[in-house]
């Protein structure tokens, strides 16, 4: 007892499940749900019961009919969709076709992957194959027979080669971290996992910049920054799991956003391999750069469906000495949102996160995870709020969100609040809202939606919808308040079509309305590759449809999603 | 009843520690500092032996530079009723403390101080015990559990031991020190920080206190512990075991 190092014991015991469980709970293959698996949906009278289902109820001319000029074109090109032999994926109710246009894989073409990259990175090992078929939420799943692990780009471009000759279709994965189904394939897709390129090759530590390879861990290049006594501009609740080339793919937002940006804006230059091999270098690490269009823009955002990412080059902020965070109870939504007018003003050039939360994600939150537990004795408060602030000055930052904090307190904006007294805390605070995707997948089935709403009526849609669904649903809303960005999530013991159908499309119609997005931060992937017009007018889709046909003639990258299955497949 | 609780300022724990490039000690400028963790049970016990009205007051100590002040406010918005700083610009080791602790009880006449086990920066484990010495109070040392009878004047303290709990009594006026199972400490709540705002802190030096302070230990170095070296996967049976036979030395 006497001897130990105290400081380690109590790291030890403070948190069993920071970082440990976090990370591995994000492993697809560690969350052996049977509740998920046997709720997926692949069995073949489920399938025909929303086929059958899909076609009384058209739900997609339903889903158009706010577009009249689109009704048409769309309609035609929906026919072709979902007649037999048709797939579908637990609560997605979407359906689609495995394109005839790809070959299928066989015994000749894993003899080449093996002597273009050995055969311990050619991977058919039953467990591994699961995992890299199944989403993170255990919605979508596909039946990939391989999986291809390349060390370089060189073997990037040759795999994407071979594949573009053959007609094999490819899923690009990194983390697998992503929520709308785009890092799984939807049927026997070729998985190019991106893993064991992690070399950090550059670190300007006079400009910040970091120059790395595709599959490097987020949380990895956080310890590494910090290391050099830098940060990355980009921070989310997958950091233990997820890879900068997702990151980069999927264009992710996350906790960070409003202070640093989006990484359209610290992204600063990128390799990508185009679907025929061709390498691109455009790993620039300059600020600026005008010369001609700014092609890497291409490759942040668009989910492997134009190239892969083997390589980025990012703009790092340095570390500041002063972090502090609050929690914040507010007694109803619109105290949130002057809090977040105020706090834009008054803590201005130290504000680094603004967080919501309802009272439904803080009761899921408490519930499901091991040790997080409400800081306000009494849980009678509708809304939390958490603040970070980040700057150079102990003293006065505090002495500022101090400031901040109890005149907001004076002006009933908030109702109770705690300030962390150290990093401990901090991290307790940011758990509760870090931690909500995870209860959330305890708490069983969970239909995701990821909407930019402005954010006076932001708040309507929960509400909204928790009437709709009444006791059928536990609905909690949570979110990047800083940003406009609410995380709408349905909680259901299973998926279920008939609590689907109440919620699409609904949500998208509601969100279109308001001249939202239907996808703020987690993209379209499989998901929304079909409600796109919701947030894309015809002509802007069509010139994506170009970029794509001339980038990936073959559509072999990431097929079926994105863009609209009538489009693509 | 009073209750004085010892608060250190230490290098938050969460912070990855450096060790300086002369190896004189580590690196303290620009690195978050905190309550030391074991302070913070010891805090939180004493406001709830206050809460459940066995004793009238709290009262917080800190020692050291003027950054001290910040963790006694720390302490303030928990919920302790004063604070009080002995202002001390160099290294204060275990005994140094305990002598002046001694004086301040002198002074202020608790008749319980709680202290935390250890400080997570030196882990001396030695304050606690060498100011019960020198008060020639009882003492309960790796409290887990603490009852107080306020009619006999008895702490009950349960103690973590190596072979399960020790369950001693110590009669008051004593000292505790605190272990990490005692209690969960409170948050500092908004109100509680604005209370604390005016809540008195006073200062002493410790000429003042008449307490000489000679440093009594000397640090010859202070150095990183070895890095753990990256393990290797190996790719056969036959491999593992010529390994451990090898190079690990083991079969
Ligand atoms: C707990 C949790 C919290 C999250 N929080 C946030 C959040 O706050 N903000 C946010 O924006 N997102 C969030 N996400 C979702 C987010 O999209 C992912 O976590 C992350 O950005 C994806 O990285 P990944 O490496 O896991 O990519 P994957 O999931 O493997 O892939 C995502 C997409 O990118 C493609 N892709 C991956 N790597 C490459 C590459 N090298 N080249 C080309 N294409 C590639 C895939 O094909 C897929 O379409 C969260 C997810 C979880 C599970």
């Amino acid at each position: 007892m006497l001897n130990r190092n105290s400081r380690n014991i109590f790291r030890f015991l403070t948190r069993p499940f920071f970082h440990h469980q976090r990370n591995s709970f994000l492993l697809p293959s560690s969350t052996p749900s049977s509740q998920f698996t046997s709720v997926t949906g692949f069995d073949e009278k489920y399938c025909t019961q929303l086929h059958l289902q899909r076609n009384i109820i058209p739900t997609e001319l339903k889903v158009f009919s706010f577009f009249n000029p689109l009704r048409n074109f769309l309609k035609t090109r929906q026919l072709g969709v979902g007649i037999p032999h048709h797939k579908c994926y637990g609560s997605m109710g979407g359906v689609v076709q495995r394109s005839p246009r790809f070959s299928e894989l066989n015994d000749d073409d894993v003899k080449h992957f093996q002597e273009v990259l050995g055969e311990k990175n050619v991977i058919q090992d039953e467990d591994k194959l699961t995992a890299a078929n199944t989403d993170w939420m255990h919605k979508y799943k596909g039946s990939s027979r391989l999986i291809l692990q390349p060390c370089n780009t060189d073997q990037v471009s040759q795999i994407l080669k071979y594949c573009n000759s053959r007609g094999l279709a490819v899923v690009p994965q990194g983390g697998n971290t992503g929520l709308v189904g785009g890092s799984v394939p939807v049927f026997d897709e070729v998985i190019v996992n991106l893993s064991s390129m992690n070399n950090i090759i550059s670190f300007d530590k006079v400009s910040g910049i970091l120059v790395c390879e595709a599959g490097c861990i987020l949380e990895n290049i956080m310890s590494f920054l910090d290391n050099e006594g830098f940060i990355m501009p980009l921070d989310l609740g997958a950091k233990g799991s997820c890879q900068i080339g997702g990151n980069v793919s999927t264009n992710a937002g996350g906790l960070r956003l409003v202070r640093y940006g989006s990484l359209h804006g610290s992204v600063l230059g990128v390799e990508a391999v185009l679907a025929n091999g061709t390498v691109l270098d455009m790993l620039k690490t300059l600020r600026k750069d005008n010369t001609g269009y700014d092609l890497k823009h291409l490759f942040i955002g668009s989910e492997g469906s134009l190239g892969i990412v083997t390589k980025v080059s990012i703009l790092t902020p340095p570390k500041l000495a002063s972090v502090n965070v609050a929690l914040l109870a507010c007694k109803d939504y619109s105290c949130c949102q002057k809090l977040l007018q105020e706090a834009k003003r008054k803590l201005g050039e130290i504000l680094s996160a603004f967080e919501f939360l309802d009272s439904q994600s803080m009761d899921l939150v408490t519930k499901h995870l091991e040790g997080a537990r409400n800081p306000f004795p009494t849980s009678l408060h509708n809304f939390y709020v958490l603040i970070e602030t980040t700057g150079s000055d102990e003293s006065s930052d505090k002495q500022k969100l101090e400031a901040f904090l109890l005149g907001s307190m004076e002006n009933e904006l908030v109702s109770d609040g705690v300030l962390a007294q150290d990093i401990n805390q901090a991290t307790t605070f940011w758990r509760l809202r870090e931690g909500i995707p995870e209860a959330l997948i305890r708490a069983g089935a969970v239909y995701k939606y990821d909407l930019s709403i402005p954010v006076e009526n932001l708040y309507n849609l929960v509400e909204e919808m928790r009437s709709r669904l009444g006791d059928a649903a536990n609905v909690v809303g949570y979110g990047h308040l800083g940003d406009g960005n609410l995380h709408l999530n349905v909680s259901v013991p299973q998926y279920d079509d008939k609590i689907l159908s109440q919620i699409e499309p609904f949500v998208y119609e509601w969100t279109s309305k308001q001249r939202g997005s239907i996808s703020a931060e987690h993209g379209v992937g499989l998901m929304k590759a079909n409600e796109i017009f919701y947030s894309q007018s015809r002509e802007t889709v069509q010139l994506m449809t170009s970029i794509k046909n001339l980038m990936d003639p073959n559509h072999i990258l990431n097929p079926y999603k994105v863009l609209p299955h009538s489009i693509t497949s | 009843m009073k209750i004085m609780v010892a608060v250190k300022r230490v290098i938050d724990y969460a912070v990855k520690i450096r060790v300086k490039p002369d190896k004189t000690g580590v690196v303290t400028q620009n690195v978050k500092m905190s309550m030391n963790p074991f302070c913070e049970i010891a805090l939180e016990e004493a406001l709830r032996i206050r809460e459940s009205g066995l004793a009238s007051e709290v009262v917080a100590v800190s020692m050291g530079p003027s950054q001290c002040i910040d963790t006694l406010r720390t302490g303030l918005a928990m919920g302790a009723d004063r604070g009080i700083h002995v202002e001390a610009n160099y290294s204060l080791y275990p005994l140094s403390v305990a002598k002046i602790l001694k004086k301040l009880v002198e002074i202020e006449k608790p008749r319980l101080l709680i202290l935390g086990k250890q400080a997570i920066d030196d882990d001396c484990n030695q304050t606690g015990q060498m100011i019960a010495g020198l008060l020639n109070w009882p003492q309960g040392t790796f409290a887990s559990k603490v009852v107080l009878d306020k009619e006999k004047q008895v702490a009950t303290v349960d103690r973590e031991v190596d072979d399960g709990i020790e369950t001693v009594c110590l009669n008051l006026p004593a000292v505790i020190t605190t272990d990490l199972r005692l209690n969960q400490p409170r948050y500092a709540t908004l109100p509680n920080i604005m209370k604390a705002k005016s809540k008195p802190i006073k200062k002493f030096t410790p000429e003042e206190l008449n307490v000489e302070i000679k440093s009594d230990l000397e640090i010859v170095e202070v150095t990183e512990p070895p890095k753990r070296k990256s393990g290797v996967i190996v790719s056969s049976v036959d491999e593992l075991i010529d390994k451990l036979k090898h190079e690990a030395n083991v079969i």
